[in-house]
């Protein structure tokens, strides 16, 4: 075999593009999997992981030199001093935003699996159903059955913690042992259960942090650093989890530094015959030939290489014939929640650090609630006890204050809304070649709003989270609205959508490119519609039935 | 010039403890640079200040945490220009009110006087911050009882004697029992 033929081509090393790795190796493929950034080698090169607050010389926080480099970072809480090499070099790696759209990026080995929030939720039939049913964009091609049990096949694997709850729009998986929840948080789980009879829950997150030992991986150890890089491997990672399984096969070549340009279509076979790599060290060119080729390069940088390809035969590029390609970009919309005080647990306080936090399963639009809007909204939060951040009014500056400042202070309780976008064709990215990258490549242009939909559902976010709390017993309860822009979610989703038809959708319901059947796309490009729940656990599940209809077509010769 | 850098710059000053601060700054007629805002003297300044915003009790205070090194990093790193000017001028500024209500620079003044002094420039600033418009900078004693709180609460003095710190706890109780007096967590 040629150096540069294989059996397949893994454009990406995130979250799904490891999936497509594991998976296609597993399955006696020769693959190469293509990387755009530097290799990021397990707990070696987590060269944050093992430093104190005080190690840090601005003790996480962002310099004027940070913020000059990194426009978009700093609009949120990812430009931090910790893991700043984790996110994307904005400098060489420019966009235009027609609104303004916040893109996060992390482009290296593992991608944004490194710095995940690693909240696991299914989708439900609910979710597959929607479009369909309320007459929005496309029908998904899929229901929650087809997919039900390969969401089982990666949760086993990634190692999911929560608990079952029997929730029918929130499905339970094969979960570890659940963390727990502090005393506050079980007395308001219960009081809404209480209040609410059932209708409405708060559940511990299910959260890809592992409770019980797995694979060479050690069960979480409560740090909360989990997006420094884990030395323990306790949560799910290209890095911890499906880059060793599909190494060990013997059948992965890693290639970092490898930027694809384009897809090789071929016009008389109507297939992709492989890629072509920019190599980002030297500026060469290099061509790679495989059966199948898995593009998982993130939601949009996934379409910007669609965008790019095939261009002689379709001006917009592989799978602009749909018409679709590009549009119905979706995000979560969030940042809208309340909070408040919690009495009586003044003796009660916590050990450790928990990478997570509670989770309230929607219930708009559910169970015969009908709003003035679609879809709905989840809620994630949790409670503490604050620190020595907090003012105490009566106090000034001495010694009663920083011995006062030494206890813990007043439990609270806080919660945030995760909102469902719908697909609008109007939010969309395109090429915009007037603009050129540090390799002289075309960058995307983003263009993308919220709508009438979006705006009335967080009218709800905020006030049923009062609501909420406060029939839980929490005081002084208090809904905050720190503003959203698309994009801040970091759970971009759509672009090149899934769907029955190929002249309304890019993907079939194997997540194909229509027009070239050996090309599989299966990250966040793919999604249909976005639901409320954090998407990644749905994009492995996608990657594992993919490859495994790939793998069974290539026998079949149908490839 | 990183934070560890500016901590041995001013080190032998720190370390000296027959040497008092106030003697030294007397004494030097121009103190060497920590980094391009801040000279030696300043930092020994900021470290009284610090000092008594959160000064040692059953537990060190802000002094042992080198708090005014951590002021002048951060400063010179993270604040932007007109931020920065805000501070360097508070510098005056506190020294000034500290003549006015006392006729001595603070680093003459005793114990009390400092945190009588403080105390009034702590309402000031509280009065300043409630009423200052969003884009306005903030009042420059908030500014440093702001880093005071961050330098000494997230140093190593700070979280693991002030406070208490485990780096990997490698379990999780959501229910442990507290007692008054119990010290919180560093993270």
């Amino acid at each position: 075999m040629a150096d540069n033929v294989y059996d397949a081509i893994v454009i990406g090393s995130g979250i799904s593009g490891g999936w497509a790795a594991k998976e296609l190796t597993e399955k006696g493929l020769k693959t190469i999997m293509l990387e755009r950034g530097r290799n990021i080698e397990h707990v070696k090169d987590y060269v944050n992981a093992q430093k104190h607050p005080w190690d840090f010389p601005h003790r996480g926080g962002r310099t004027q030199e940070m913020i000059e480099n990194y426009p978009v970072l700093k609009r949120d809480y990812p430009l931090n001093e910790t893991n700043l090499d984790f996110w994307v070099n904005e400098q060489e790696s420019p966009y235009t935003e027609t609104k303004r759209f916040d893109w996060f990026r992390g482009y290296q080995v593992g991608g944004r699996s490194l710095m995940w929030g690693r909240q696991s939720y299914r989708l439900a039939e609910i979710d597959f159903e929607a479009n369909a049913k309320e007459g929005i964009a496309v029908d998904w091609p899929i229901r929650y059955k087809d997919i039900a049990p390969w969401y089982s096949y990666v949760e086993k694997f990634a190692g999911i913690s929560g608990s079952k709850e029997g929730i029918p729009h929130l499905p339970d998986g094969e979960f570890m042992p659940p963390m727990e929840m502090n005393c506050v948080e079980k007395d308001v789980a219960a009081r809404i259960k209480a209040h609410y009879k059932g209708e409405r829950h708060m559940i511990i997150g299910r959260v890809a942090n592992i409770t019980q030992p797995t694979q060479n991986r050690a069960n979480c150890q409560y740090r909360s650093k989990c997006w420094l890089g884990c030395p323990f491997g306790s949560y799910f990672s290209t890095q911890s989890s499906t880059l060793p399984a599909a190494m060990a096969t013997g059948n992965l070549t890693l290639r970092p530094f490898s930027i694809v340009t384009r897809i090789l279509y071929d016009k008389d076979t109507r297939k992709a015959k492989g890629v072509e790599v920019l190599d980002a060290e030297t500026n060469q060119t290099y061509e790679y030939f495989a059966k199948i080729v898995f593009l998982n390069a993130s939601t949009l940088n996934s379409t910007w290489v669609l965008m790019n390809s095939a261009t002689d035969v379709w001006e917009g590029g592989l799978g602009s014939s749909s018409g679709v390609l590009g549009h119905n970009l979706m995000d979560h919309h969030f940042r809208v929640g309340a909070s408040g005080r919690a009495e009586g647990y003044d003796d009660k306080y916590y050990f450790g650090r928990r990478p997570n936090g509670i989770y309230i399963p929607r219930f708009r639009n559910v169970n015969g609630d009908k709003r003035d809007y679609i879809r709905g909204f989840g809620y994630q939060g949790g409670a503490g006890r604050s620190g020595w951040g907090r003012e105490i009014a009566e106090m000034s500056i001495g010694g009663d204050l920083k011995d006062a400042l030494c206890e813990p202070g007043d439990w609270s309780m806080g919660i945030t809304a995760f909102g469902e976008i719908l697909p609008y064709h109007e939010n969309k990215v395109s090429l915009n070649h007037s603009k050129k990258d540090k390799w002289g490549l075309p960058v995307l242009d983003i263009d993308c709003e919220l709508k009438e939909n979006e705006l009335k559902m967080r009218k709800d976010m905020g006030e049923d989270a009062k609501e909420i709390l406060e029939n839980a017993g929490i005081k002084d309860v208090k809904i905050f609205n720190a503003g959203y822009a698309v994009g801040q979610g970091i759970h971009e989703m759509g672009t090149a959508r899934m769907g029955r038809d190929p002249k309304t959708s890019v993907l079939n319901e194997w997540n194909q490119v229509w027009d070239a059947k050996n090309v599989y796309v299966t990250d966040g490009a793919a999604m249909t519609s976005g639901g409320c729940q954090n998407p990644s656990l749905t994009y492995m599940a996608l990657t594992a039935r993919a490859v495994d209809h790939a793998v069974s077509e290539l026998k079949k010769q149908n490839l | 010039m990183n934070r560890r850098e500016a901590i041995a710059a001013v080190g032998w000053v720190l370390g000296g403890t027959l040497v008092s601060a106030e003697l030294l700054v007397s004494c030097t007629s121009k103190p060497a640079r920590v980094n391009d805002l801040f000279d030696e003297a300043q930092v020994i300044f900021l470290d009284e200040v610090g000092e008594t915003i959160l000064p040692a009790t059953s537990t060190p205070g802000a002094k042992a945490a080198n708090v005014g090194a951590f002021m002048a990093v951060m400063v010179q790193d993270c604040y932007k220009k007109e931020d920065q000017q805000v501070f360097l001028d508070g510098l005056k500024k506190l020294d000034e009110a500290s003549e006015k209500k006392f006729n001595k620079g603070f680093l003459k003044l005793d114990t009390g006087q400092r945190t009588t002094l403080l105390r009034e420039l702590d309402e000031e600033q509280k009065a300043y911050m409630a009423s200052k418009q969003p884009e306005e900078p903030s009042h420059y004693f908030r500014m440093m009882k702001e880093l005071t709180m961050l330098g000494f609460f997230s140093s190593e003095v700070g979280a693991t004697q002030a406070l208490r710190y485990i780096e990997t706890p490698g379990k999780y109780d959501g229910c442990m029992d507290y007692k008054k007096g119990d010290r919180a967590w560093a993270t």
